[in-house]
């Protein structure tokens, strides 16, 4: 990949702000993403990460702070920075009224690539989306993951050394999630610098860091790893048990508790010290009338992590 | 601006076209219904106009008269009245537009006196047709008393002589035959261009917004003229394609002489495109919905093309204030130079007030256009 002209940091995002109105929609937000790296933008819907990807991108004028992208400042000279980067938004946006391969002849005119490359690089693209045999398929007639390959083809067709991926996976199936992520990993690895946004929080584990977002502000930027290692608040049980609300209340209550939440039909307890909770909880449960059928220490999941780091906030 | 980048906008525009029915159906039926539609129904001149008769006389003479009006080609007795109620009633319904009725008397005054009077009622809800109706009836009425004269001199044995001591010799140029229609169907071609170019470019940019493809392409280093002529391009040559259309169409099939050179008549046509496809394009920048662009569309280019063109009413006979605004009405320009090179064959000197006109305008909103749209979803 042609990334010799990118600096070696190719995104740097200095207290980025974003006002519309009176409602503060990025509230600065600050971050580095090297070469290569991949960067999971993680958060609720409005926590601000759209407006943040697209401010990078040049199509939202920054309120305040500065980011350079490419080392060109997105405010200031948006069109350099176009020509850098690659771009997938969060609503599928490629024509649909034409065919897979006059998508594709059409951004590759749109970013000049080279005709002597051109062949090359459209074959590299419908290889790698899977899409040998569909070049003249009108894009409103293939599936999701299909579509969704096809938008990442069209953003690296012409080799940009920054990819901007907004929701790329909302509403494909898993297989094809899973797919997905692979070929990030593959130009991660050619050098290409990735900000992908999700709200699945278990693609957190394919990116390299994490930027939590929550309300405008940036709550973590840390590795997975590290997030996990660092969980704040204390160690995480889980339990299993019968009567799920009654067990709910009454561990609302329960000394030494600080927090409960359910995952399907087991609940995740956040408590001061996980061997003496133990200990603890399951007769004072079983006072309360609740049979406990497992309980013991569990790895948070970036949800966990997520809630715990909102709360926080909340509480501060 | 890049020509790659240009040739990749307009490939693609192009190819959308050709991929939707409706704008398929803007570009290539609507020229041909609305001509055939405005060519065939917008007509100023009057023919076989219902007249209904009341003979109160009912003697040679008076039926004489009014087979004058039998055999005139303007008008068609449609009722004989047999009472005045009868002659009221046929207005009434609309059944005539005039109603002629000869006295008791005419015949007995005429010889008494040498002077009589024949009643016309004329319905004076159109006042265009009423006032041409009029016009014909004194024709028809002075054909008759001339004719009533004569036998008069020759029976009293005197010499034919002219009646008239000094007589009017007209002669129409350009549109000899004072065909309306030879009137009418250059304005209709600058409607239906008006028409279909402003409909045509007020969805492009519309249309990607609503798709959510332009978040995509402003994301692009493609710049806005790029975008801009990369739409019109394939639009221009359309309209082209249509107003060719349309010449043919009037030429060929209406019979209206066209006088003047084609070199001439492309490129006020030319001229003109570039006036409405920028308003479309204009409209479609501001307006982020198709239908309400679609809208805008035909209130700035139909309204003024239609009525304050002088397309079908005359601009020298409306109110000062309103001539002034007509001078904004781009169409005026363009229906100018279209009679002009239709029918008295005007070449490109005769025409450059109006051509000149329109290079300001073309280049007026070409400059509007290019600025127009921004490249941010702020």
């Amino acid at each position: 990949m042609n990334t010799t002209d990118a600096p070696d940091t190719p995104i740097v995002v200095d207290r980025l702000v974003k006002r519309f109105g009176a409602f503060k929609a990025v509230d600065g937000v600050s971050f580095r993403i090297g070469r290569g790296e991949i960067v999971g933008f993680l958060g609720p819907n409005g926590a601000g990460k759209s407006t943040t990807i697209r401010m990078l991108c040049g199509l939202l004028r920054p309120s305040d702070g500065r980011a350079r992208v490419a080392g060109f400042d997105v405010g200031r000279d948006p069109e350099r920075v176009r020509e850098h980067i690659g771009y997938m938004s969060q609503k599928f946006s490629l024509y649909a009224d034409l065919t897979v391969a006059e998508n594709l002849r059409f951004f590759g005119g749109i970013y000049r690539v080279p005709p002597a490359v051109f062949a090359e690089r459209m074959r590299f693209v419908i290889d790698m989306a899977g899409l040998a045999g569909r070049e003249n398929a009108l894009v409103s007639t293939l599936a999701g993951g299909w579509k969704q390959r096809l938008a990442l083809g069209c953003a690296i067709l012409h080799q940009p050394p920054i990819l901007f991926l907004d929701e790329p996976t909302s509403g494909v199936d898993p297989e094809s999630r899973r797919r997905f992520w692979d070929l990030i990993h593959n130009l991660s690895a050619d050098g290409v610098a990735v900000l992908v946004s999700t709200h699945y929080m278990d693609e957190a584990e394919y990116c390299d860091r994490i930027a939590l977002i929550d309300r405008g502000k940036l709550i973590a930027f840390d590795t997975p790893a590290a997030l996990k290692r660092n969980f704040p608040g204390g160690d995480l049980l889980v339990i299993e048990c019968d009567a799920l609300g009654a067990a709910i209340g009454a561990l609302e209550t329960a000394p030494r508790v600080h927090d409960v939440a359910a995952f399907g039909n087991t609940l995740h307890v956040l408590v001061e010290d996980r061997a003496a909770a133990i200990a603890a909880l399951q007769p004072y449960l079983a006072g309360k009338g609740v049979t406990v059928t497992r309980i013991e220490p569990i790895a948070p999941t970036f949800e966990d992590i997520f809630v715990q780091l909102v709360g926080r906030k909340e509480a501060a | 601006m890049r020509i790659r980048r240009l040739l990749a906008m307009a490939t693609k525009e192009t190819r959308q076209i050709w991929r939707d029915p409706r704008s398929l159906l803007i570009a290539l039926l609507m020229p041909f219904m609305q001509m055939a539609l405005l060519g065939y129904g917008v007509s100023l001149d009057i023919k076989h106009l219902p007249v209904c008769t009341f003979d109160r006389e009912a003697s040679q003479n008076s039926q004489a008269l009014l087979k004058r009006f039998q055999a005139s080609e303007y008008f068609q007795i449609v009722k004989v009245a047999g009472t005045y109620r009868q002659v009221t009633t046929a207005l009434d319904h609309s059944d005539c537009r005039m109603a002629i009725i000869v006295p008791p008397d005419f015949t007995e005054r005429l010889s008494d006196t040498g002077a009589s009077s024949v009643q016309a009622i004329v319905d004076g809800t159109d006042t265009n047709t009423a006032n041409i109706a009029i016009g014909y009836a004194q024709a028809v009425i002075g054909a008759f008393a001339a004719n009533v004269q004569l036998q008069a001199t020759a029976y009293q044995g005197r010499p034919l002589q002219v009646l008239q001591p000094v007589a009017l010799q007209s002669r129409v140029w350009f549109n000899e035959d004072l065909e309306s229609r030879n009137f009418i169907i250059p304005g209709v071609i600058a409607l239906v261009m008006a028409l279909v170019g402003a409909q045509l470019t007020s969805l492009t940019i519309s249309r990607e917004w609503e798709r959510g493809t332009m978040e995509l392409l402003i994301s692009t280093p493609v710049t806005p003229m790029e975008v801009m002529l990369g739409k019109l391009v394939p639009y221009f040559v359309i309209g082209m394609l249509d107003a060719t259309f349309c010449l043919a169409v009037s030429v060929l099939w209406f019979g209206v002489p066209f006088r003047g050179t084609l070199a001439t008549l492309f490129l006020a046509t030319a001229l003109f495109l570039i006036v409405v496809l920028g308003i479309g394009y204009l409209i479609s920048v501001n307006i982020r919905s198709q239908v309400g662009a679609a809208q805008m569309g035909v209130l700035v280019t139909l309204l003024p093309t239609s009525l304050l063109s002088g397309f079908a009413f005359p601009i020298d006979q409306m109110p000062v204030a309103i001539q002034g605004i007509t001078y904004v009405v781009f169409a005026r320009y363009y229906i100018t130079a279209l009679r002009a090179l239709f029918l008295k064959g005007s070449g490109v000197l005769d025409l450059a007030a109006p051509l000149a006109a329109m290079v300001v305008y073309a280049a007026v909103i070409a400059f509007l256009a290019a600025r127009a749209f921004h490249k941010t979803l702020d």
